[in-house]
């Protein structure tokens, strides 16, 4: 299977062709060394950074504790400026509002911004079977586009490309041999998509915040593509997970303070969008229709777990680019839609639990993610949550028994010590060194890169009563 | 507390903990019960194993007045899991919270409780320091290395990405030797490169997965705990 290119549910797999990748290891590299350095310099710039970051999660915390109240609110909001609020329940309704909406409006050119939302409800394939052509107008998903691929980051969806593979890939699509240096790259990204902004007639865009209180969308972007895609066209639909609402304006600048600092260690992203319903009378710029479409798709179900925390999530990447993990294999390998730490949340609650057995587990649990994430996510622990859940779903009687003998041996100290005799006896008597080269079963895997230590010819334990006399 | 780890495979942790907090006048005590303090079986998601070891944790250091651990990683659990592990037993959730307040990782109770930095330790060499990843959790990042720096005789080399986990994570080095091979490789080439004598750090977790890595390279730089560093003299 082309991991690349489509969503799957095998991991082990995907991650060991990954790591054997070393094209895929220096891109991953490279740009995670540069985005984990920028989110620790932009907290540090910060004087005040942990209490904001505490701030923000409590502003998130407040707005999911009465979600159902702001969302109203932000719908009246957005009626009130001229605007289409529609809420989508499942992914397959927000497609069908989407494609509704460019219908009735005979659109035919979409232009998009960079948005994982829409990429979480597989819009493009439904606007296409409508004979809408889509364009993503961001350059890396403009690239993987064209590549025929998915996101492998939040927000850096081609970071699995080098400039030589990104050349490769729009000259065959464009029919001319493009040099690899980055300019000229961008140069020809510039000239073809101002050519479908000219046409486009549907800008689809995704939503970083939307305030209750005045019904503004607000977009953060680097490359000026979301103004067009928002101005522009004369139809504009936003797509928003539940969770983005925001309760008032003046909450606004603590996440903006924080998103671009997160997520590259900018101190804003190059462009703030802020889009205050349709065009009014007078304006010169600005669609004539807007529509905001709230996507549940999971989300209230996740609302009274203790997986609640996930949906303060506002998509900046920083734990990705923290994880050791996702460094080593990147986003393809995760299978679903959001990679990386957060990721192994989001894609076993929205997609499956069962069917994700792998990714709760593909975390050494070191809390670097915890450590990078602007609204501090306990990630690590809902990690371990998920696996906890992992046994109600698919319980494994066999591991459940050994880790419940363990333990009850555990509680017994007279057979903790057998144990550790035992241990030694069986281990020792191969061990070069203190160390041993080849384990048995399961161990046989640990043992391919390094070896593992042999148990002490003396227990503390027993050293404890020789250092008693 | 000596966790399991360091009881059957690295004792000689365990030995230089209690010399060193006794050349520093502290009682030292081991309640034989001890045995482990149930961080695997919550790790993978077993919580209601991790509750019975907890309990019998909780149990075994009732009568200790003040609890050290040469262990980042058994010291999170105790401190940060447990009060989370009987958040809703009214009997148990207090005992937890008692025993969390009186836990502490050896370099948190040298430098933060017994105020010491300089312990009268000599190492003629140089060495370089990984952090282990509860460390992160329990915000300890400067404690190991000012009490490194003060050892007389050291030369002391910053590890490049010294914050990043070594890839052992427990059952994820078994669930995923692949991803966390690659970890150790990384971790054990930026370690060589320092060219130092030995490498510290505060868990046996990860010493045991950096150890390995560097054994199977033969390579002459050799992994010590925080606290063997700290108990010679």
């Amino acid at each position: 299977m082309n991991y690349a290119q489509h969503e799957h549910h095998e991991f082990v797999e995907a991650s060991t062709e990954a790591l054997a990748d070393a094209t895929l290891q220096t891109a991953l590299v490279r740009l995670t060394d540069t985005l984990l350095a920028g989110n620790r310099r932009g907290y540090a710039a910060l004087a005040d950074s942990s209490e904001l970051r505490d701030h923000a999660k409590a502003i998130k915390e407040h707005t999911l504790s009465h979600l159902d109240q702001y969302l109203e609110q932000l719908e009246a909001s957005v009626h009130r400026l001229g605007g289409k609020v529609h809420w989508a329940a499942t992914a397959e309704d927000a497609r069908r509002i989407v494609v509704d909406i460019a219908k009735k409006a005979n659109c035919k050119h979409a232009v998009k911004s960079k948005s994982m939302t829409s990429e979480e409800i597989h819009l493009n394939p439904a606007l296409e079977n409508a004979g809408i052509e889509v364009t993503e107008t961001d350059f890396g998903e403009f690239i993987i586009q064209v590549a025929g691929e998915r996101p492998s980051h939040l927000v850096a969806p081609a970071v699995h490309h080098t400039r030589e593979s990104v050349a490769r890939v729009l000259s065959k699509h464009l029919g001319e041999d493009l040099p690899d240096d980055p300019k000229s790259l961008a140069m020809v990204g510039r000239r073809v998509l101002r050519e479908k902004f000219r046409r486009a007639d549907l800008g689809i865009t995704g939503a970083n915040f939307a305030v209750a209180e005045t019904g503004t969308v607000v977009l953060v972007t680097n490359e000026g593509n979301g103004r067009i895609t928002t101005t522009a066209p004369r139809v504009h639909v936003a797509i928003m997970g539940i969770e983005k609402v925001i309760p008032r304006f003046r909450d606004l600048p603590v996440f903006l303070k924080l998103l671009a600092r997160a997520a590259t260690g900018q101190t804003l992203s190059v462009y703030t969008t802020m889009i205050t319903g349709p065009r009014k009378t007078g304006e010169l710029d600005g669609p004539d229709e807007f529509h905001l479409v709230l996507l549940d798709n999971g989300r209230t179900n996740i609302l009274a777990t203790p997986f609640r925390e996930s949906l303060q999530c506002i998509r900046c990447g920083a734990c990705l680019n923290a994880c050791p993990v996702y460094r080593r294999i990147g986003g393809h390998a995760y299978g679903g839609v959001y990679s990386g730490p957060i990721g192994s949340i989001l894609t076993p609650l929205y997609d499956s639990v069962p069917l994700n057995p792998h990714l709760p587990h593909a975390s050494s649990l070191c809390g670097a993610c915890q450590a990078a994430c602007p609204v501090k996510i306990n990630i690590p622990h809902m990690l371990i949550g998920l696996r906890e859940l992992q046994h109600e779903y698919k319980p494994s009687r066999w591991e459940e028994w050994a880790y419940h003998l363990w333990s009850w041996a555990l509680c017994q100290p007279w057979l903790y010590r057998w144990g550790m005799w035992a241990a030694r006896l069986l281990m020792r008597w191969q061990a070069v060194d203190g160390w041993l080269s080849h384990l048995p079963g399961p161990g046989s895997e640990w043992t391919q890169v390094r070896d593992f230590p042999a148990p002490a010819a003396k227990s503390f334990r027993d050293l404890w009563k020789e250092m008693q006399t | 507390m000596i966790t399991c780890l360091a009881d059957g495979f690295f004792p000689d942790v365990g030995v230089a903990t209690v010399k060193l907090l006794r050349r520093l006048g502290v009682t030292v005590d081991f309640p034989e019960s001890q045995t482990c303090c149930g961080q695997p079986h919550f790790n993978s998601g077993f919580h209601d194993d991790a509750r019975d070891l907890a309990k019998h944790t909780i149990a075994a250091f009732a009568k200790s007045p003040l609890i050290v651990t040469p262990s980042g990683s058994c010291a999170a659990m105790v401190k940060l899991e447990y009060p989370e592990l009987f958040h809703d037993d009214e009997t148990w959730h207090p005992r937890a919270m008692a025993l969390a307040n009186r836990t502490h990782e050896l370099s948190d109770f040298l430098v933060n409780v017994m105020k010491v930095e300089e312990v009268g330790a000599r190492f003629d060499g140089s060495v370089t320091y990984h952090m282990a990843c509860h460390l992160r959790g329990l915000g300890l990042f400067q404690e190991p290395i000012r009490l490194i720096q003060n050892v007389r005789g050291l030369r002391f080399v910053p590890l490049e990405r010294y914050d990043e986990c070594c890839g052992f994570g427990g059952s994820f080095s078994v669930r995923y030797p692949a991803i966390s091979g690659a970890m150790v490789t990384d971790k054990a080439a930026f370690i060589e490169k320092t060219g130092v004598d030995a490498v510290v750090a505060t868990d046996a977790g990860c010493l045991m997965n950096i150890g390995g890595c560097l054994n199977r390279k033969a390579s002459r730089v050799r992994i010590l705990h925080l606290a063997e560093l700290l108990a010679q003299t």
